[in-house]
């Protein structure tokens, strides 16, 4: 039941949240919390709730962190993930969630990214991904669509846009998804596949930006914009069974990569041991 | 007990053994001269000691991940010259703000930008003061030799958990790259501080909490169950953000009383040969080995000439300087950039006596003769 | 007394290495001594020189000013560093160099420091050791247990014999009688 959700996981007193109306963020919060509360309560899993650290960047998604009861650290802007390194790498039995957002993390954040993917450090990563600077009122990011507009991109936007998932995988990320603020069972699901990954693992989540995105550019009322990532991502299941036809400008809703790579801090354990050896 | 002998120890490595005597295990940064020789000593001996070393992506990243570390309540360091120090600014202010202990050390090299990257220089003493943005407390250290590099490093770390706030490290590439015989104190010789944590039932509701007569609230760690939160906004003492004026100005005005009203506890200086002179020569970090010599040899000369040697450079120990004033004729401002201490202490002198500066910016090294020179020009 | 030596020689010589050791040395024969070094961007190449400072007072400038021993390895560095000389201080260059105009013949110590490294000791890359070693017999400086100590702490664990075979091959370049004429008591 939601209520009871909030009331174990999220800050009351700190609520409503800051969001527009329609805004596709709190979706994704409450997935991000049902995903905590299923591990914390699943007896095979066992997460420790205090063991749990938040930590977000700057921008409407990153808000989510102060949200959110847990230990929790609202960072500077696109320093999430590299704060969530020195969090990881000096207590690797911490369970570290980042909260950031499309601008955050592939823009201003954009190197800390790939190379905490290259490192295969162990965190989960979710991108509240708006296609907008909301904060600040409606400016491009690297996930607006080429030819969209946007405050800076009155004319249309000429830049190309990132798939920050396949930016992540290319990175070297262990785990890569891609969820939706629609499909919140689906990315629930994913994201606490990410959680039990023990290396880095990325879960973009498409939100929904009715009052700047959305209104620059005519994709009319939040449930329209919701509509939209109904009918154009599909889970794997489905997405898997269609002809390639049938893929043609659908998205999927769904693990892209998942592979075993050594993780960074438990590397480093080994080379404690290696170093303590030698001496 | 037998004496201890010295061990030959270059400035950067004897800030590196410091610091692990001070119960550093954190090291995050980015390799650039002339600090580099602190993150390979680092990457050396920080495993040894069961602590953390990485190699970050870049400036910014080693200072977040800084930070990081320090809220899991590991002691943590970074370090870096020039152009990186730029960089590092913008998560100085968040650890002064979200007041997260850590040590940042600045090997300082010559001119802006990439300047002169192996010579010497000490051009960073303001961007130390005012290097982020907005009004926020800072305490730096600069030391003169090797042997204080390892002593002094420990009293940054101290002076950063016990007041929660970064501590600059201000070094020069004179005493980084020297070496010299160091005496290393025994670790029951040292004294260590712990970081503030609070233990109250209930602190997490108030973790920015600070009772009546402190100014430093303590918190526990991160992943020991607090579940508390903290923002680089303007807080109030719950660690969540505030739109309330009032409520801010408190918390901005607190951060600079906490080191502005603690400046005995803070400020050291050096005094040498001050109590019967009539000039002073004022300087800081690798400059006074120069300035120790020239006033030597002016004594020698029968000039009566002390040193004045701010250890504490930030805040600047403008009250320890007042009180030298009476007894000066004039003072003589010495060091390595265009004249950034002078302007302190011309704040605090200049409307009495007469003060001289003696500042060079080539990347060459202001020797003794150079300050007698000056000495002699203003006695005449 | 302060006692000022300056190393020079071309980036990869180990003439930084040379003032490290002659000052580790120092430290272990109870001596203050300040090391330092100015180079420039190459790690191979390029004019580099170091400076070590001895004296049995504490050391306030760190810098060398006018230098009472000189090693150089390379013309360029003789030629730019000869013209900066304490009067009557000892100079040691490798046999292969030409001694520059205004510097007394009499202060230079010419030896084959390369080519006893290569062809004696067997390894170029001994030659600084080997001008340690030669520094040490002229000026008279450490005796064997201070030297080794401080050679010990800046080579590789098992190449020590190798490295006293070239403080010794260096020691053997220096008569005695050129040692009772430029020893140096501090």
């Amino acid at each position: 039941m939601p209520s009871e959700l909030i009331h174990k996981f999220m800050r009351i007193d700190h609520l409503p949240h800051i969001w527009c109306a329609g805004c596709g963020n709190g979706i994704i919060m409450r997935d991000v919390a049902v995903a905590l509360e299923e591990l914390i309560d699943d007896p095979e899993v066992n997460l420790n709730r205090g063991k749990v650290v938040v930590v977000s960047g700057i921008g409407c998604s990153s808000r989510a962190a102060g949200y959110m009861d847990f230990d929790s650290i609202h960072t500077t802007h696109g320093r999430a993930i590299a704060f969530a390194t020195g969090i990881k790498l000096a207590h690797p039995e911490l369970e570290v969630i980042v909260l950031t957002g499309d601008g955050d993390c592939s823009a201003i954040g954009g190197n800390h990214l790939i190379h905490a993917a290259r490192r295969n450090i162990g965190m989960t990563v979710v991108t509240f991904n708006n296609d907008i600077y909301g904060m600040t009122g409606g400016q491009y990011s690297p996930t607006t669509p080429t030819g969209d507009r946007a405050t800076t991109a009155p004319y249309g936007n000429i830049d190309r846009p990132f798939d920050i998932a396949q930016l992540a995988a290319g990175a070297g990320a262990s785990f890569t998804a891609r969820g939706s603020a629609y499909h919140a069972r689906e990315t629930t699901e994913l994201i606490k596949q990410g959680i039990l990954h023990k290396g880095f693992s990325l879960i973009d989540v498409y939100s929904v930006c009715p009052t700047y995105y959305g209104r620059k550019n005519h994709k009319g009322s939040a449930p329209e914009m919701l509509q939209w990532q109904k009918e154009n991502m599909i889970p794997a299941a489905r997405y898997y069974a269609m002809s390639e036809e049938q893929k043609r400008g659908k998205l999927l809703i769904g693990t892209l990569t998942h592979t075993e790579f050594p993780e960074y801090t438990q590397e480093y354990a080994k080379l404690i041991e290696r170093a303590q050896a030698k001496k | 007990m037998p004496e201890k002998k010295a061990v030959l120890m270059q400035g950067n490595e004897a800030c590196v053994e410091g610091a692990i005597a001070a119960g550093m295990r954190f090291y995050a940064g980015y390799p650039i001269t002339p600090s580099t020789e602190i993150a390979e000593q680092c990457a050396v001996r920080l495993p040894q000691v069961g602590g953390k070393f990485i190699q970050m992506e870049d400036e910014l990243g080693s200072m977040a991940a800084v930070l990081g570390a320090s809220v899991t309540g590991v002691k943590a360091m970074t370090a870096t010259s020039g152009p990186g120090f730029s960089l590092k600014q913008e998560n100085i202010g968040y650890g002064c703000l979200a007041e997260i202990p850590c040590v940042v050390v600045d090997v300082q090299r010559t001119g802006p930008s990439t300047g002169l990257p192996t010579s010497p220089a000490q051009g960073d003493y303001m961007q130390a003061r005012w290097g982020t943005h907005g009004d926020h407390p800072v305490i730096a250290l600069s030391p003169s030799s090797v042997q204080e590099t390892y002593t002094l490093i420990i009293r940054a770390f101290n002076l950063s958990e016990k007041y929660r706030t970064p501590v600059i490290f201000l070094m020069d590439e004179i005493v980084g790259h020297m070496r010299e015989g160091v005496v290393l104190p025994s670790p029951a010789e040292l004294i260590i501080n712990k970081r503030h944590i609070s233990y109250r039932d209930g602190a997490n509701k108030q973790c920015y909490f600070v009772p009546e007569g402190a100014y430093v609230p303590a918190m526990k760690p991160f992943g020991q169950g607090e579940r508390y939160n903290i923002t680089g906004l303007a807080h109030d003492v719950s660690g969540f953000p505030t739109g309330s004026n009032a409520v801010a100005g408190d918390l901005f005005t607190r951060l600079m009383e906490k080191i502005d009203h603690n400046l005995d506890d803070i400020v050291r200086v050096e005094e040498f040969m001050l109590d019967d002179a009539d000039t002073a020569v004022v300087c800081f970090g690798g400059t006074a080995r120069a300035a120790m010599s020239a006033v030597l040899e002016a004594r020698a000369a029968g000039m009566k000439v002390g040193m004045f040697r701010p250890i504490t450079v930030w805040p600047f120990p403008a009250a320890q300087l007042r009180a030298r004033l009476a007894g000066l004729k004039r003072v003589l401002m010495v060091e390595h950039n265009y004249g950034q201490m002078l302007l302190e202490v011309q704040r605090v002198a200049a409307e009495k006596l007469p003060v001289g500066f003696l500042g060079r910016i080539d990347g060459t090294v202001i020797s003794p003769a150079d300050i007698l020179k000056k000495l002699r020009e203003m006695e005449a | 007394m302060r006692y000022e030596m300056r190393f020079s020689g071309s980036g990869g010589q180990g003439v930084i290495l040379a003032s490290v050791i002659v000052a580790e040395a120092a430290v272990a024969a109870g001596l203050q001594t300040v090391q330092s070094q100015a180079y420039g961007p190459e790690a191979r190449g390029g004019m580099c020189r170091a400076e070590t400072i001895l004296s049995r007072e504490r050391i306030w400038y760190s810098k060398v000013v006018r230098p009472s021993f000189l090693l150089a390895l390379t013309q360029q560095a003789l030629d730019k560093y000869a013209r900066e000389l304490e009067e009557g201080a000892v100079v040691m260059i490798d046999s292969g160099l030409t001694i520059p105009e205004g510097l007394d013949e009499d202060q230079v110590l010419s030896l084959p420091i390369l080519a006893t490294a290569r062809d004696e000791v067997g390894k170029l890359m001994t030659a600084n050791i080997v001008a340690v070693g030669a520094v040490n017999k002229a000026l008279g400086l450490f005796d064997e247990e201070a030297l080794h100590e401080g050679v010990r702490r800046h080579i590789p664990v098992g190449t020590e014999e190798l490295n006293w075979k070239a403080l010794e091959a260096g020691a053997r370049l220096v008569s005695d009688a050129q040692a009772a004429k430029f020893r140096r008591t501090l």
